[in-house]
C-alpha cells in the first residue's frame, strides 16, 4: 500500500519531471472542487437485472414470475443475502453487502429515465446525454455539470479506461486514465508532436491534457499499483473492471487529483444462460462488487466523503426468455454507496409485480434524473435552477431525491 | 482543389493510405480509380482459413468431449490471427484498397463480436463468407447472408430462439429470444427511427423461429439450418403487413420487405455518409444517397457511386479521424510493411479497437469524439513511435511523404519531417501528423 506520504512525493515528482515542464505546461492539472467531495458514476452498459440484483422476495408474485430465475431467500445454501424485511442481494454481490449494515449502501429500487424504446444505445444516449429527447446530443450531463465547477482548463473529472463515454464529452475539458500503454514516447518526439498540433482544435489540446495527466497518474500509481492495474487492464470481462476501480480509486483520493469520475462495465445483456446464483450475471456481479469494494477501500479516508452512483440503461423482462436469459425490460435499479450517503436502506417506491408495463417489465417508480440531480445538488453543491435547465433540460418536473445523503 | 489533393481524398478515404505509386495511378481521376475498382474482384486471399461450419463443428464437439477443449483453444486463436492476418495483408499491400474499406465498413455495420467468446472462432469467416460477396452487390442478398450466417445466429442468440407453440416449444417448455430481431430492425435495416414498435421487435423474432445452426447429429454440423419443429406456428404482423405461416419463407419475405423499405435506405444512406463524408453528413447528400438505394432496389455499386458523386465528399480533405484500425493499416500500407498478427492484435488492443472485437452489436464507432481522450490520443502518438522504431526497413521518410501525400501537406509539417533528427524518427512524426491521423 502506498502512504499518503508517499503518494505525494511521487506525484510532486512526477509533475515536476520531463514530459510536461518541457512542452511548457502548468503544473496544476486538476481544479479544486469545493470542500473534498468525491463523486463516482459508474455506468453498466448492456442493461442490468434489477431484478437479480436485488430481488424483491416480499412481493407475493416474485417466485412465480420469476420461475428457474428466482433467487432462494437468506438463510438456505446459495440464499440471496437479508437486506430488508422485503428485498435481499443477490449472493454474488456479497463484497457490498457489508456496505449495506454499515449504513453507506443504498438501493433505489425500480428506476429509469422515462425512455422506451428498449435500444440499448439509444437508452444509453439518454442516460448519459440527460436529454429528455434525442436530437443534438453531443455532449454528457456529468460534462455540463462541471462548467460551474471546474475553473479555466482544469479538468476536474476523470474518464476511466478507454474512451471518453458521452457523459463526459462536452466543452468542458476532462481527464482520462487507462492502464497498460506503449512505452512511453521520447520526450522529444512528443514534443514535436506537440509542436505539430498547435493548431489542431482537436488533437492539441487532447495530447496535452494527455501528457499531464500521464505525468500525474504515474506518479500516484507508480510502483504497487501498475503491476496491478497491468494484469487486468484492457482486458474483457468482469475481472478487468477491478483494476480500473482501484486504479480510479487512488487518483480520486491523491492530494490535487480528480473529483469526479466516470467507470464503464458492459456484460450485462444476458439474454442467454442469465442463471439464479451462479452463472453467467453472477460471475458479472462478482466482478461489479469486487470493483466497488476495491474502489473504497482505494480511496482511503476520502471514502467518507464519496459518494459512488450506478445506473444502467434500462432493465431486464419479469419473466425468463426461451434462452433461460432475459430480454430487454424497463426498470432497474440504481446502488448508491459511500461514506457520504444515508445507506441501510432499500429506497423509492416499490412498483409491485402485480401489473406490469407492457405485461412484461417491471415499471419505474423513480426516475433516475430525479436521483442524480439530488446527488449533485446536495453533495457537489450545484444550484437546482441551473440543474433543471443545463444539466437536465426540460425535466423541472422531475424533483430531485431529498435524504440520500447524510446531513 | 488541386487534383492532387483529390487524387489524396480517393486513396485515404475510399482505399486506406495511398502505397507507393498510387497517388501516380490515380492521376487526375480520383472518382474513375474508385469506380473501377467496384467492377474488380478483391484481391483478397483467404490462404486455408476454415469455412465457418468447421469451426461451430468442432466447438460443438468439444463441448460434447471436454478432452478436446485444449486443443480447440489453439485452434480457435490460430485462426483468429489467420483471419486478421489475411486481412490486415489485404488492407495494407492489395490492389483493391476500395473494396477492402467497403468490407469493413459492412462488416462494422453487421457487427459479430468476439466479446461473446463462442463467436471468437467465425468473426473473420463470418467476413469472408457474409460480406466480401456483396460489398458491390445487392444490400437485400447481404441482409439475407448475414441473417443466416452462424456467427450471426449465435452472436445474437437466434440459434437458440423457439416458438414458444412450436413442436419443441411446447414439449421442452421453450420460448423466443428478441436480440436479434430488435437488433436487425434498429441496427442492420431500419434504424432506431424506422418506425418500428416492441410488437414488430418480438414478431420479427418469431419469424426468425428455426434459423438456427445444424447440430451434431445432423451432419454436415455448424452450417445453417432451418427446423420447421421449432418455428412458432401460425400468422404473423410485422410493420402492418401479415406474413401467413410459411416456415423459412416468412423470414426471407420478411428481410427482403425490410431491405426495400424506405427507412432502411436512409439508414444505410446516412452510415455511408458519415463514413465518407463527414461525422455530421450533409442532409442533402444522404438524401440523394438514400434515393438512389430505393430506386436501384439495394445495389450497393450503385450506392458507392452515387457518394462519389457527391461534391461534399471531395470538398473537404482530412475531415474524418483516422480510428486507430484505420491509422495502423494506413501507417503501415505507406511503408509496404505486414506487421505480423499477434503484433497487430496487440496494438489495436492497446489503442481500443481490437480486431473483430466491437464492444456491442452497434459495431464500432465512427465519429471522431469516440475516439479523443486525452488517454487515447496520447497512445495513438506513443503508438507512431512504436511503429517506426520496430520497423526492419525503414524507407526513407521523405520519400514516404511524397509518396503519401504529394504536395498536400502543410510546409510545417514537411520540414519537421525533413529536418527529423533520423529516418525512423522522421517516419513517425509523418504518422503522427495531424494530416495522416485523419482521411
Amino acid at each position: 500500500m502506498t502512504t499518503r506520504r508517499h503518494v505525494l512525493k511521487l506525484l510532486g515528482g512526477g509533475i515536476a519531471a520531463c514530459t510536461c515542464a518541457a512542452a511548457g505546461l502548468p503544473s496544476a492539472v486538476f481544479a479544486e472542487i469545493p470542500g473534498s467531495r468525491r463523486l463516482v458514476v459508474v455506468l453498466q452498459r448492456g442493461a442490468m437485472d434489477g431484478l437479480a440484483a436485488v430481488a424483491p422476495l416480499g412481493d407475493s408474485d416474485y417466485a412465480g414470475l420469476r420461475g428457474s430465475l428466482a433467487l432462494k431467500p437468506p438463510g438456505e445454501p446459495d440464499g440471496a443475502l437479508a437486506l430488508t424485511r422485503d428485498f435481499a442481494l443477490h449472493p454474488s454481490l456479497a463484497s457490498v453487502h457489508p456496505y449495506f449494515g454499515k449504513g453507506e449502501l443504498l438501493v433505489l429500487h425500480a428506476t429509469g429515465n422515462g425512455y422506451q424504446t428498449r435500444s440499448h444505445f439509444d437508452a444509453q444516449d439518454m442516460m448519459e446525454s440527460g436529454l429528455s429527447a434525442k436530437r443534438g446530443i453531443t455532449d454528457g450531463w456529468l460534462n455540463r455539470a462541471l462548467a460551474p465547477l471546474q475553473k479555466g482548463k482544469e479538468r476536474l473529472a476523470l474518464a476511466v479506461g478507454g474512451a471518453t463515454p458521452l457523459i463526459l464529452r462536452g466543452p468542458m475539458p476532462v481527464a482520462s486514465y487507462e492502464p497498460a500503454g506503449f512505452h512511453a514516447a521520447a520526450p522529444g518526439f512528443i514534443e514535436a508532436v506537440a509542436q505539430l498540433y498547435v493548431g489542431d482544435a482537436l488533437l492539441g489540446p487532447a495530447l496535452q491534457e494527455g501528457l499531464k495527466a500521464q505525468s500525474f497518474s504515474d506518479g500516484v500509481l507508480a510502483a504497487d499499483m501498475q503491476g496491478d492495474a497491468m494484469k487486468g487492464g484492457g482486458g474483457f470481462g468482469p475481472k478487468a473492471f477491478k483494476p480500473l476501480c482501484e486504479a480510479a480509486g487512488k487518483l480520486l483520493a491523491a492530494e490535487g487529483g480528480p473529483r469526479i469520475a466516470a467507470l464503464d462495465m458492459g456484460g450485462w445483456d444476458t439474454h442467454v444462460g442469465q442463471g439464479a446464483e451462479s452463472g453467467r450475471l453472477a460471475s458479472n456481479f462478482q466482478g461489479f462488487a469486487e470493483g466497488l469494494d476495491a474502489l473504497a477501500q482505494s480511496l482511503g479516508s476520502a471514502w467518507g466523503e464519496t459518494v459512488v452512483v450506478s445506473v444502467t440503461e434500462f432493465g431486464r423482462t419479469v419473466r425468463v426468455n426461451g434462452t433461460n436469459g432475459t430480454d430487454h425490460g424497463t426498470a432497474s435499479l440504481m446502488f448508491v454507496m459511500g461514506g457520504a450517503v444515508k445507506g441501510g436502506r432499500v429506497a423509492g417506491d416499490w412498483p409491485s409485480l402485480s401489473r406490469l408495463q407492457d405485461d412484461r417489465d417491471l415499471r419505474v417508480a423513480t426516475d433516475s434524473r430525479g436521483v442524480m440531480k439530488a446527488l449533485l445538488r446536495d453533495h457537489l453543491g450545484l444550484d437546482g435552477q441551473y440543474l433543471a435547465s443545463r444539466v437536465f433540460p426540460d425535466t423541472a418536473q422531475i424533483k430531485p431525491l431529498d435524504g440520500l445523503l447524510r446531513a | 482543389m488541386p487534383a492532387s489533393m483529390a487524387a489524396v481524398v480517393a486513396a485515404t478515404r475510399f482505399g486506406f493510405a495511398p502505397k507507393p505509386g498510387e497517388l501516380a495511378e490515380i492521376g487526375g481521376d480520383p472518382r474513375g480509380w474508385v469506380a473501377s475498382q467496384l467492377d474488380r474482384s478483391a484481391d483478397f486471399t483467404p490462404g486455408d482459413l476454415p469455412a465457418s461450419p468447421e469451426t461451430v463443428a468442432a466447438m460443438l464437439e468439444a463441448r460434447r468431449d471436454k478432452e478436446e477443449k485444449p486443443q480447440l483453444k489453439e485452434r480457435l486463436k490460430a485462426t483468429y490471427l489467420g483471419e486478421i492476418d489475411a486481412r490486415m495483408r489485404a488492407a495494407i499491400l492489395g490492389t483493391t484498397p476500395v473494396l477492402e474499406r467497403l468490407t469493413q465498413f459492412w462488416s462494422n455495420h453487421f457487427t459479430v463480436s468476439g466479446m461473446r467468446p463462442f463467436v471468437r472462432g467465425v468473426t473473420g469467416a463470418f467476413e469472408r463468407e457474409a460480406i466480401r460477396p456483396h460489398v458491390t452487390g445487392r444490400f437485400l442478398d447481404m441482409l439475407l447472408a448475414v441473417t443466416r450466417h452462424p456467427a450471426m445466429l449465435l452472436y445474437l442468440d437466434n440459434a437458440q430462439s423457439f416458438g414458444p407453440d412450436s413442436l419443441v416449444g411446447r414439449r421442452q417448455n421453450k420460448g423466443i429470444n428478441e436480440n436479434l430481431g430488435r437488433e436487425l430492425l434498429e441496427l442492420h435495416t431500419l434504424g432506431v427511427d424506422g418506425g418500428y414498435t416492441q410488437a414488430d421487435v418480438e414478431a420479427l423474432a418469431r419469424i426468425l423461429t428455426g434459423w438456427t445452426i445444424a447440430p451434431l447429429r445432423d451432419p454436415p454440423a455448424g452450417r445453417f439450418r432451418f427446423f420447421p419443429q421449432i418455428h412458432q406456428p401460425g400468422d404473423k404482423r410485422l410493420l402492418g403487413r401479415t406474413y401467413p405461416e410459411g416456415g423459412m419463407d416468412e423470414g426471407e419475405a420478411a428481410l427482403r420487405d425490410l431491405g426495400a423499405h424506405p427507412a432502411t435506405a436512409r439508414h444505410i444512406a446516412t452510415q455511408l455518409a458519415r463514413h465518407f463524408i463527414a461525422d455530421t453528413p450533409p442532409a442533402d447528400a444522404v438524401e440523394r444517397i438514400a434515393r438512389r438505394f430505393r430506386d436501384t432496389g439495394g445495389d450497393l455499386k450503385q450506392v458507392t457511386l452515387a457518394l462519389l458523386r457527391e461534391d461534399a465528399v471531395w470538398r473537404e480533405p482530412f475531415a474524418k479521424l483516422r480510428t486507430p484500425s484505420e491509422l495502423v493499416i494506413s501507417a503501415y500500407r505507406v511503408v509496404g510493411t505486414v506487421p505480423q498478427p499477434g503484433l497487430a492484435f496487440m496494438a489495436l488492443k492497446k489503442l481500443d479497437q481490437p480486431p473483430f472485437f466491437a464492444p456491442s452489436p452497434a459495431g464500432w464507432p465512427d465519429v471522431a469524439a469516440a475516439w479523443v481522450s486525452p488517454e487515447s490520443v496520447l497512445r495513438r502518438t506513443e503508438w507512431c513511435q512504436t511503429f517506426a522504431e520496430r520497423l526492419a526497413d525503414v524507407p526513407d521518410p521523405v520519400e514516404v511523404m511524397a509518396n503519401s501525400f504529394g504536395e498536400a501537406l502543410p510546409e510545417d509539417i514537411q520540414s519537421a519531417v525533413r529536418r527529423a533528427p533520423d529516418k525512423r524518427a522522421g517516419l513517425a512524426l509523418l504518422v503522427a501528423s495531424p494530416q495522416f491521423q485523419r482521411r
